[in-house]
This record gives structure tokens, C-alpha cells and sequence, in this order.
């Protein structure tokens, strides 16, 4: 088990390796397959251990001590349990498909290797991150994938906007980094360990510190916050959409953005003893659910679409952590990672079919010419917007019960926010899929269904997404949930320092998932009878109004962000440039240098020649040496 | 003898031979003749020379005779090699002058 | 009488001394350096040191200063006038000098001298006796100074003589 454990991060490492270094040298074309065989091999890792791990087991693997000073050690170690194992087969799971998937996306590009190379990265750092046994460990991967999210933004990097994307997201992404990093201190300060199920046997101890508890939290979800891009850290993934529509949907939907929830989810003792830190998460997630949901209204950029979509789907997830139903959180996690991965991979496979184009009003009517993409998007669709039975109606729903027993504003807000989901998704398929092809007859022409690499993905993914709410059916249909009983050696030990209510009753559940279900299917309605019936075609963003204009403009954030931060950053460097560096650094050195040198010029006249002024010299200097040999 | 000669201290040969060797410093230090210079060299090195006798005889060793001997055979041949650049110099710049002799700069 | 002695040699040896610095002709100076020379030797047989002040008187009085004379006279450095430096430079190096001395008195007050013996005539200023010591104990340094004499005399010749257009 040790063995089979080991090997899980090793063999993208291996891949990487192979790929990275000998990539050139081997056929063109099989960096793709080695690429996504080392992940699948992975995959048969990870089932084979679950196979064989019970729920309440854990896997600990002390690969080696890494870092011992006197009584601290950091162990370079690995811990897999319930947590772990979900978050593995996601990552490895869906992580395949999308290997898969890109064989067929990435075919005849230049940097196919490349991509494959940070590809594998991508995935070994996500393993390192879900697997490390301590914090550092998970530092090292949250640090890794972020970089390889830099390299994969700015995959195509002779784009000059998709390198400042990858910048912006670096950046943004190190203002997170920096929170979590503090936290770490703090953690490591506080407890003397870095290792997690140390820090959560010893944080019941410390919890009379409330304010000690709050603070590393805190950091702790600013770096979740930079990661999982919520408010006011989002702007980042929007602009992330700038990379290969694969790695948006393995990084920047169903693996990486996840991050900050795992992270919390794993600690989630600290959290439940920071009750503050709660209302913060429950609130910057409710907000960011709205806001994301309302910006992704007027957004005409397939992708754009999808991204605040996750945005807000993420703050969802938030909101289920901030409500303390870890497990929920997790539910959620794992069904978006489903159907939000296939939508990208379905939007992906549209702008395949269209040679790069992704302004939804230059769709259309393309549900006859790429038939597979058509049904698999609209099943994702269904899901994501909470059409009932579906996996995201059920994932969903368990938030919003939630939600409702213990804060209605919270609930009325969240169910806002995801019957705008439904309506900004719904706007999207009948745009890309229903009417009559907009674009240009030529591209037309040119139309075709993707390679079956690409769909075989797209339906895996497909069926995953419709069923994957059974894993956590709800307690009216009189089975267990599974998920919640899988997790609940994590959950566990925080379930008790959180007050639930009694739970709702199962009348009220139905009802509230009746509600959910039924707003749903009038959003879809809504929008088929704007979209299909009228024909409505979004208007080009000159002719918008007064707030629907704000919305296209993602309500200046950006903008805000460019005049607040950006660039008075650059005026006070130009102003260190031009009056600080040239005005007193230069000025300093120069004057030293020519101080030195007239000093030279008139201390150059001492040096007479003249032997007696020397011998003078010589005297007095004796004399000198006397007196102080004298006086001393 | 002993009883009928008052002893002379020797604090007295201290005093002398520093004076005579500040003499020979300011010797050196005012005078531009390269020859008076060397004399003034000779004077301070007599001056040390009786300092030497005079710890010498009264400490009742030897060592500081034999020593103003090793002196004085140094001293013999800086004069000689000193007056022979002397009259070198002489004969290039016509003068003794060491005020002439400016070219040890930079 | 010892400290009569003294005394008077002592002032003569200064009297010399200062004619010797101050005085303008070169012929001069050599003149009272030797006369100076001459009451040191004195100074030497005071302190029972009768080889040393015979030494003395050949190397110092009959060697050196008769080299010096030589040069003197062969160069004719009598006619040359005011070789004295400019006021300021002057008065400096009386200042100088005079704090030497100063500060050399100062540390000779402030050491303690052990006590002496008195200095009999017990024959260590004999030729005896300091050949004794010299050639055994100092036999090593002495045959090296005779071959310091031998290269000063080559450096000497090699010096003086004019050279080659």
C-alpha cells in the first residue's frame, strides 16, 4: 500500500521527466499518450488503495525526515485518507480525461510536448498538494500548480495579453501565497509542527486563544481566497481563460481553484474553533456567488461565461464551508469538477469545431453538426443549473438545506445566485447550440465533430456528471449519504464543535427541492423563449445601458484595480526612476566618487618629493608614536 | 679611587645622548647639504653609541661594547656607500642640494 | 672629579655638536664633528672603555670624517652659501625636534633604572676582553660584517666611478 502510495505522485513526475528532457528525441505525437498513461496509471493507483482502505483508515508515508532542527522536524511525508482519496480520484480521475481530451485538442501544435510536459507537472504538484502530510508539503504543491497555471496561461506565450494574464494571475495568486504563508508561521510558531493531524489533535488545546485561532484562519483563507479566486482576488481566472481550453478545465475548473477548499475542508478542527472566520468564509462566498453569477449575465465569451460560472460556483462551495458542512462543501466540489471539467471540454470541442472562434453570437444552430458535444453540454448544463436528479441538483440542494436552517438571508442570496446560473448557462447553449449558424458560410463549411479522444472524454465525463449526485443522495430517498459516512473520519472531530440545527424536516427538503428544481426549469424556459423562440441576439456592447453596461464590464473591477493599485504602483516607480534613482542614488555615489577624487588631487600636493618634508613627516610621527606609546 | 671620585650618575649620559640625538634629528631636518645630513646621522648614531658604553660599563657586560663595535663597522659602511652616491649625485645635478632631489614622487 | 670630567666633556661635545649643525661652511661642520668625536672618545675612557675609545678615534675621527673631508674639499662645497631651509620649514623642524627631545625626556622620568654597580676598571673595556668576546661569542657576526665592509667597498667603487657615456 506504501508502494502503490508512492507511486501516485511519481508517475506524472515520471512523465514529466520523460517528456521534459527526452521529449525531442521520441516520436512526435507519443508525448501526449505518455502523458496521459502516467496519469491513468496513477488512477489505478489510487482505486486499487481504494480499494483496499476503509474509511476511518489513513496511510501515512514518511518518504524522509527533510528538515530537523533540535526538537522540530518536517517530515517529508504523505497522508492519504477519506479526504485524500476523494481529492485523488478527482484530480487523477478527471485529470486522465482531460489528458485524454487534449491529444485530440493540442494535435498539431507546435508546443504539444511542451504542453503535456507542464501538463504532468500540473498534476504531480496537485497529487503533492492533496497528499503532504503537513503544511509545507501542501505549500510546495499550492506553490507548484501555481506555477504551472503561470506556464499554462501563457501556454501560447507570443500572444502578448495572454502573458500579461499569466502575470496577473501569478500575482494575484502570490498575495493569496503570502496569507497562507503567514498562517504557516503562525502555525508552526503556536504549535511547533507544521504536520496537520498534529496541529488538529493539539488546536482543541489552544482554542481559549480565540484570537490566536482566528488569525491563522484568516491567513489560512486569504490564501484560499488568492487560489480559489473569490472576492476580491477573482479577477484572476476570468483572464486565466487565455490558456488552452483544456487546462482551463483541468486547472481553472475542476482541480486547482478547488485548492483553497480542500485546504479548509483539511483543516477543518481550526477552522470550526474560529465560529468569526466562519461568518467571513460564509460571507465573501455568498457575495462572490451573486456577483460572479450576475457578471456572467452579460458575458459574450464562451469561456468568459464559463469562468464566472466557476467563480461563482466556487463561492458556493465557500458558503458551504462557512455553514460548517465541510462534507457538502466537498459534494459540491467533486460534482462541479464533473460537469463544470465537461462543459469547458464541451466549450473546447465548439471552438475546435469553429477553428478558434468563442463570441457566442457568432454561433448557432450547432447542435446538428457536432451532435455528441451538443448532448453532453446541455446534460452539464442541466447539472450545473440544478435540473432535478441530476448531480449538481443534488449537491446544490444539500448547500441551500443548509443554508436554510441556518440563515435564510444566506439561502434567499444562494438561490438567487443559482437561478442566475441556470439562466446565464441556458443563455449560453441556446446561443452556441439552437437557431441558425451566425459565423461565416466558409467556416460552416469547415464544421465537423472532434476526434473520438476528444469525445470518449466528453461522455465519460457526461455520465459522471448526471450521476454523479448519487454519492450523496439525500435522506428522503431512505439510503445513507455516502459521502457525508466516507468523510466522516475528517468531518468528524470539527462536527462537534459546530452547532447544527436539528436538521429540516423531510416535508420541508422536498419542498425546498421542489423550489430549487421548478426555478430552474423557468430559467430554462425563460431563456428558450428569449433565446429560441425570439431569436434574441446579444446587442454589440456600444449600444448598452446604464447598469446592463456595468454588468458587460464586469463591473469595472478591473479598471478599479488598474487606477487603485496598478498604476499609481507604476507612477511611484517612474517617480523612483526619474527623480529618487537619478536625484540621490546616482547623485550619492557620483559625489562620493568625485569627493574621492579632488581629496586625491589635493592630497597628490603632500607628496612633494622633497626628501626633507618627508623626513619632517617621519619626525613628527615618531613623536606621535611616543606620546600615544606614553600616554597609554 | 673609588672613595675619592664622586660617581657620575647615569642618568646624566641619558640626558646627553638624547640631546645630542634631538641635535642630530634637527640636523637632519634643517639642513639642505646632503653632506651636513650624513654627519647629523653619524652624531645621532654616536649618541646611541654612548648610551650603549655607558649601560654597558655600568651593568658590567660586555655585550653593549661588542655591540657599538657591530655599530660602528654599519656605520663605516654607510659612509662609504653614502658619499659615493653623493658625489654620483654631484656629478649629474652639480649640487648636494637634497632639496634638488624632488624626483621621488608619484 | 668624575662629574668635573664629565661635565666638561659634555660641554664640549655640544658646543661641538651645535657649531657642527648650525655652522654655514661644510669645512666647518666636518672640522667640529671631529672635535666632537674626539670628546665622545673621552666619554669612552671615562666609562672604562679604552678599546672602544681607541676604535673610536681611528674609525670615526681618522676614517670617516677624513672621508668626509675629502669629499668636501673634492667637490669644493665651501663656496656654496645658505644651505639652510626657508623660515617656516625651519621653525617646523625646531618644533619638531624640540618636542622629540621633550617627549624622550618625559619617558626617560617616567622609567625606573635598576640599580648599577659601580664601574670599576676590571679590565671588560680591555683589547683582552673584548676580543675574547668577539672572537667567540660574536665570531659568527663578525665575519659577516667583514663581508658587509667588503660589498660596501665594491658598492662604493662601483658607485663613484664615472660612468660610461
Amino acid at each position: 500500500m506504501t508502494f502503490l502510495g508512492l507511486m501516485i505522485p511519481l508517475l506524472p513526475l515520471l512523465g514529466f521527466l520523460v517528456n521534459g528532457l527526452l521529449g525531442k528525441y521520441l516520436p512526435k505525437g507519443s508525448a501526449g499518450w505518455i502523458g496521459s498513461l502516467s496519469v491513468l496509471a496513477s488512477f489505478v493507483c489510487v482505486l486499487l488503495i481504494f480499494k483496499d482502505l476503509q474509511a476511518e483508515q489513513a496511510i501515512s508515508i514518511d518518504v524522509f525526515n527533510w528538515i530537523a532542527l533540535g526538537d522540530f522536524s518536517i517530515s517529508f511525508g504523505l497522508w492519504i485518507d477519506a479526504l485524500t482519496m476523494i481529492m485523488l480520484m478527482v484530480v487523477t480521475g478527471v485529470g486522465f480525461l482531460i489528458h485524454l481530451y487534449s491529444i485530440g485538442y493540442m494535435h498539431g501544435d507546435e508546443g504539444f510536448t511542451r504542453f503535456f510536459t507542464y501538463l504532468n507537472l500540473f498534476i504531480f504538484f496537485m497529487l503533492l498538494l492533496v497528499m503532504g502530510s503537513n503544511y509545507l508539503m501542501m505549500f510546495i504543491g499550492w506553490e507548484g500548480v501555481g506555477l504551472c497555471s503561470y506556464l499554462l496561461i501563457g501556454f501560447w506565450y507570443k500572444n502578448e495579453p495572454f502573458n500579461d494574464a499569466a502575470q496577473k494571475a501569478f500575482v494575484m495568486n502570490r498575495i493569496g501565497d503570502l496569507g497562507f504563508l503567514l498562517g504557516m508561521f503562525f502555525i508552526l510558531f503556536h504549535f511547533g509542527t507544521l504536520d496537520i493531524q498534529t496541529v488538529e489533535q493539539l488546536a482543541p488545546g489552544l482554542a481559549s486563544n480565540g484570537g490566536l485561532i482566528m488569525i491563522i484562519t484568516l491567513l489560512l483563507f486569504i490564501g484560499a481566497t488568492g487560489k480559489s479566486a473569490q472576492l476580491p482576488l477573482y479577477t484572476w481566472l476570468p483572464d486565466a481563460m487565455a490558456g488552452p481550453t483544456p487546462v482551463s478545465a483541468l486547472i481553472h475548473a475542476a482541480t486547482m481553484v478547488t485548492a483553497g477548499i480542500y485546504m479548509i475542508v483539511r483543516s477543518n478542527v481550526l477552522f470550526a474553533l474560529a465560529p468569526d472566520t466562519l461568518t467571513i468564509i460564509l460571507w465573501v462566498g455568498v457575495i462572490t456567488s451573486l456577483f460572479a453569477a450576475i457578471i456572467g449575465l452579460k458575458q459574450n465569451d464562451i469561456k468568459k461565461v464559463l469562468a464566472y460560472s466557476t467563480v461563482s460556483q466556487l463561492g458556493l462551495m465557500f458558503v458551504a464551508l462557512g455553514l460548517g458542512a465541510f462534507s457538502s462543501g466537498i459534494f459540491h466540489l467533486v460534482t462541479h469538477a464533473f460537469f463544470k471539467a465537461l462543459l469547458f471540454l464541451g466549450a473546447g470541442s465548439v471552438i475546435h469545431a469553429l477553428h478558434g472562434e468563442q463570441d457566442i453570437r457568432k454561433m448557432g444552430g450547432l447542435k446538428k453538426l457536432i451532435p455528441i458535444t451538443y448532448i453532453t453540454f446541455i446534460l452539464a448544463s442541466l447539472a450545473i443549473s440544478g435540473f432535478p436528479l441530476l448531480s449538481g441538483f443534488f449537491s446544490k440542494d444539500e448547500i441551500l438545506a443548509h443554508a436554510f436552517e441556518q440563515n435564510k438571508i444566506v439561502w434567499i442570496v444562494v438561490a438567487v445566485s443559482s437561478f442566475l446560473t441556470a439562466i446565464y448557462m441556458f443563455r449560453l447553449v441556446f446561443l452556441t447550440f439552437f437557431n441558425n449558424f451566425r459565423g461565416s458560410d466558409e467556416t460552416r463549411s469547415h464544421i465537423h465533430e472532434s476526434p473520438w479522444t476528444m469525445t470518449f472524454p466528453l461522455v465519460v465525463l457526461c455520465i459522471l456528471a448526471v450521476l454523479g449526485g448519487l454519492i450523496g443522495l439525500p435522506a428522503i430517498f431512505h439510503v445513507s449519504h455516502w459521502l457525508n459516512t466516507y468523510l466522516a473520519s475528517v468531518t468528524e472531530p470539527s462536527a462537534a464543535l459546530i452547532h447544527h440545527g436539528d436538521g429540516i424536516s423531510h416535508g420541508l427538503e422536498i419542498g425546498l427541492m421542489c423550489f430549487a428544481g421548478l426555478a430552474a426549469i423557468v430559467a430554462i424556459y425563460l431563456m428558450y423563449r428569449k433565446y429560441v423562440m425570439q431569436k434574441a441576439i446579444p446587442e454589440s456592447e456600444e449600444s448598452q445601458q446604464g447598469f446592463i453596461k456595468a454588468i458587460a464590464n464586469k463591473f469595472y473591477v478591473d479598471e478599479f484595480f488598474e487606477n487603485a493599485i496598478v498604476n499609481p504602483v507604476f507612477k511611484l516607480s517612474e517617480w523612483f526612476g526619474t527623480f529618487f534613482d537619478k536625484k540621490i542614488i546616482d547623485q550619492i555615489v557620483n559625489r562620493t566618487a568625485t569627493t574621492i577624487t579632488s581629496g586625491g588631487q589635493a592630497l597628490r600636493l603632500s607628496q612633494g618629493g622633497n626628501t626633507g618634508t618627508y623626513v619632517l613627516a617621519m619626525v613628527i610621527g615618531i613623536v606621535v608614536l611616543f606620546i600615544i606609546r606614553l600616554l597609554i | 679611587m673609588e672613595h675619592t671620585t664622586q660617581l657620575v650618575p647615569l642618568n646624566w649620559y641619558l640626558l646627553l645622548s638624547t640631546f645630542l640625538f634631538c641635535l642630530g634629528v634637527m640636523g637632519v631636518l634643517i639642513r639642505r647639504n646632503a653632506i651636513i645630513i650624513l654627519m647629523c646621522i653619524e652624531l645621532m648614531l654616536n649618541s646611541v653609541n654612548m648610551l650603549l658604553v655607558a649601560f654597558s660599563s655600568y651593568s658590567g657586560n660586555s655585550d653593549g661594547q661588542v655591540f657599538v663595535f657591530f655599530i660602528m663597522v654599519v656605520a663605516a659602511a654607510e659612509v662609504a656607500v653614502g658619499l659615493a652616491l653623493l658625489v654620483s649625485i654631484y656629478r649629474n645635478l652639480g649640487s648636494t642640494d637634497i632639496d634638488l632631489l624632488n624626483k621621488l614622487k608619484w | 672629579m668624575n662629574q668635573l670630567i664629565f661635565i666638561s666633556l659634555s660641554t664640549l661635545t655640544i658646543v661641538s655638536a651645535l657649531f657642527m649643525v648650525f655652522s654655514r661652511k661644510p669645512m666647518y661642520s666636518v672640522l667640529s664633528l671631529i672635535f666632537c668625536f674626539f670628546t665622545v672618545a673621552g666619554h669612552y675612557i671615562l666609562l672604562n672603555a679604552q678599546f672602544l675609545a681607541i676604535t673610536h678615534v681611528i674609525v670615526y675621527a681618522g676614517a670617516i670624517m677624513v672621508l668626509f673631508l675629502f669629499v668636501v674639499m673634492l667637490l669644493n662645497l665651501n663656496t656654496v652659501a645658505d644651505q639652510i631651509k626657508t623660515m617656516g620649514f625651519r621653525v617646523a623642524a625646531m618644533i619638531g625636534a624640540g618636542m622629540l627631545f621633550l617627549v624622550l625626556l618625559a619617558s626617560l622620568k617616567s622609567t625606573t633604572l635598576g640599580t648599577f654597580s659601580f664601574p670599576e676598571d676590571n679590565g671588560m673595556g680591555m683589547v683582552e676582553h673584548v676580543g675574547m668576546r668577539l672572537f667567540t661569542d660574536y665570531l659568527l657576526p663578525f665575519e659577516i660584517s667583514s663581508i658587509l665592509f667588503l660589498s660596501a667597498m665594491i658598492g662604493a667603487v662601483l658607485l663613484a666611478k664615472k660612468e660610461k657615456r
